[in-house]
């Protein structure tokens, strides 16, 4: 279950890397800022977290609209070392702006009894947050798919994606479109940093690892492959989930030796749909 | 139609004038012993071990364009090997600095063949994952004390020579060491053979390949040498420091972000430019660090600029202005009769 939310992280890294050929290193950390962001409408508003979700994922959209349009733009083209030392900036411009504002304090969003809540099938028993998180995914994906191929939004972010000069000559406004589909990718992240929030708790430093487990879902899955990407975060939890098991040092460990493992004998991941 | 007589050279005036200056600021620094206090000397030291780190880094991203955001694997692991030489295996820490120096080539190797089937981007945060792999492992390792770290012995420190001050000396002349053998290597590397097929790929990857040359070796070569020389770097900055632990050793902050930093803003791809970062990081540091995490931003922000707007850093200012060089790695033609055509890069 763990893995949905690995998928949710994955979700935005892999739809920014697929219409924009971006590797945005500050990934993990604006998961974080949605999740502090989060904290502050609760803390201000007195909403619950799930309700708070309604105003962070439009905030966090603003910001990735505004961020592409601003800043990461300028960045495209053939050159992979601008837009990777930029994000890497922008990683630490976050972190630290989130320590200097929140301070150094592990925190968490208190989503009441849903957290303990949990449904008995059979001889198991599954949390109830889990259960949502993986809802949330598997809905997330299908409705990004959906976007993908079959809405004109959709067939916009492909062609740009496939060639940005012919895509602008066809009258598209690759800007602008970048733009949308940051916005959209920081959608899903703030959703995912809001579950993140509910599930354990954070600090600034934490934005780092969540990169990393998103990024190996999404090479797991196979690059460009939602679907695979979903697979790849189960894969990765569950691996952890055995590496805790055996001990809980191992926990980390285990996900990090799967991703290894596959990367040594599927390079190009499980599912892969398109060539890095 | 004759040609005039054509002769192609590398030195140009501006490099000779450095290298006579070179070699004065060496003499001076390899007296310093004499001259500074002791805080100025660890500062140096410092300063000497973060060249190194930076001149390593620009040699794979600036060159090989490879772009490694875990770096600190491999200071990490040479902080590691060499607690674990002269702890556990009662090796003297002079000689472990030289084992270290195999022992991480020879983790590279593996860890090459794996991360180089990432391509681009996704080899950088591959090797991020690299990183936190060593991070975690050498947290389980009980004997060098775990998640909670160790510290070495009195015995150990007082192997490397009796006197507080002439061990000071030695971990000095350490650092200093390291640092004018990492610019040599690189120096060298570059003026090679292999280091004329890097500077080739560095331009157009496409057009080396087709001229015959081995992308993925000359890539791998390049990981690999790197690898062993940061490892050393490593096993110093961890002598120096005396104690160890997994999230100091493998901090992306201290070892990758920063060396980062000072490279972009110095200049990439320059030899030059990782030695002008390091100063200018230097000199900023020691008026901004009182601000704590804004002054990182500051940082973050500084390297954001330079990418966009100047990406060429400080240095590659400088050397379109005003056409010097410090190290002469390009071929110049030049004209016998009349004057100097540059034709550099």
């Amino acid at each position: 279950m763990l893995g949905g939310l690995y998928a949710l992280f994955a979700a935005g890294l892999s739809l920014i890397f697929g219409v924009m050929r971006l590797v945005n290193i500050a990934h993990g950390d604006l998961i974080v800022l949605a999740a502090y962001l989060g904290l502050s409408v609760v803390m201000t508003t007195g909403l619950d977290p799930l309700t708070a979700i309604a105003v962070v994922v439009p905030m966090m959209a603003l910001i990735g609209y505004g961020l592409q349009r601003g800043i990461l733009n300028q960045t495209i083209g053939d050159d992979l070392l601008p837009p990777l030392l930029v994000t890497f900036g922008l990683s630490v411009i976050i972190q630290n702006g989130l320590l200097e504002a929140y301070s150094a304090d592990p925190q968490k969003l208190n989503a009441g009894p849903i957290e303990t809540a949990s449904y008995a099938l059979g001889p198991i028993s599954i949390g109830a947050l889990p259960l949502l998180t993986f809802a949330t995914a598997v809905v997330i994906i299908a409705g990004l798919q959906f976007i993908f191929y079959r809405t004109a939004l959709g067939r916009a972010f492909r062609a740009v994606s496939d060639n940005q000069d012919i895509a602008q000559l066809m009258g598209l406004n690759k800007a602008h479109i970048f733009g949308l589909a940051m916005a959209l990718a920081l959608a899903v992240t703030a959703i995912a940093g809001m579950l993140l929030g509910m599930r354990t708790s954070f600090d600034p430093a934490v934005g780092g690892s969540r990169l990393i487990f998103g990024f190996e879902a999404v090479i797991i899955g196979g690059l460009g492959n939602l679907w695979g990407t979903l697979a790849g975060g189960v894969i990765l939890g569950v691996a952890q989930n055995i590496g805790a098991q055996i001990n809980p040092g191992y926990q980390l460990l285990a996900g990090h030796l799967a991703f290894l493992i596959i990367l040594a004998i599927r390079p190009s991941g499980l599912f892969p749909r398109m060539s890095g | 139609m004759s040609n005039p007589p054509l002769t192609v050279t590398r030195s140009t005036p501006s490099n000779r004038a450095f290298l006579v200056l070179g070699l004065i600021i060496l003499t001076v620094l390899i007296a310093a012993p004499w001259w500074a206090g002791r805080a100025d000397l660890r500062l140096l030291g410092e300063f000497f071990l973060y060249l190194s780190l930076a001149t390593l880094w620009n040699l794979m991203a600036g060159y090989a364009g490879l772009i490694s955001v875990g770096q600190q694997a491999y200071v990490g692991l040479g902080g590691y090997l060499l607690f674990a030489l002269t702890l556990l295996m009662g090796i003297h820490p002079l000689v472990a600095l030289c084992i270290v120096g195999f022992v991480g080539m020879a983790v590279a190797v593996p860890v090459a063949t794996l991360i180089f089937r990432l391509r681009g981007a996704y080899f950088a945060i591959g090797t991020w994952v690299i990183a936190e792999v060593f991070r975690l492992i050498s947290a389980q390792i009980a004997p060098l004390g775990g998640g909670s770290g160790t510290s070495l012995p009195a015995s150990i420190v007082r192997s490397i020579a009796s006197g507080r001050s002439e061990r000071e000396m030695t971990m000095y002349f350490l650092a200093l060491g390291i640092a004018v053998a990492v610019l040599g290597v690189v120096y060298f590397f570059l003026r090679s053979r292999r280091g004329l097929a890097l500077t080739a790929i560095r331009d157009n990857e496409l057009a080396a390949s087709s001229l015959g040359i081995d992308i993925w070796r000359t890539k791998f070569v390049v990981y690999v040498i790197t690898a062993a020389l940061t490892t050393i770097v490593g096993a110093i900055i961890f002598l120096q420091k005396i104690r160890i632990s997994p999230d100091a050793a493998f901090s992306v902050n201290d070892w990758t972000a920063f060396v980062i930093f000072m490279v972009v803003i110095g200049g990439i791809g320059t030899i030059e430019g990782p030695i002008i970062g390091t100063i200018l990081f230097f000199i900023l540091r020691e008026y901004l660090a009182d601000l704590g995490s804004i002054y990182l931003m500051i940082l973050g922000a500084v390297a954001i600029l330079v990418m966009l707007k100047a990406p060429s850093g400080l240095w590659g200012f400088l050397k379109s202005k005003f056409d010097i060089q410090v190290f002469p790695l390009s071929h110049r033609v030049k004209e016998n009769l009349s004057k100097e055509k540059s034709n550099g890069a």
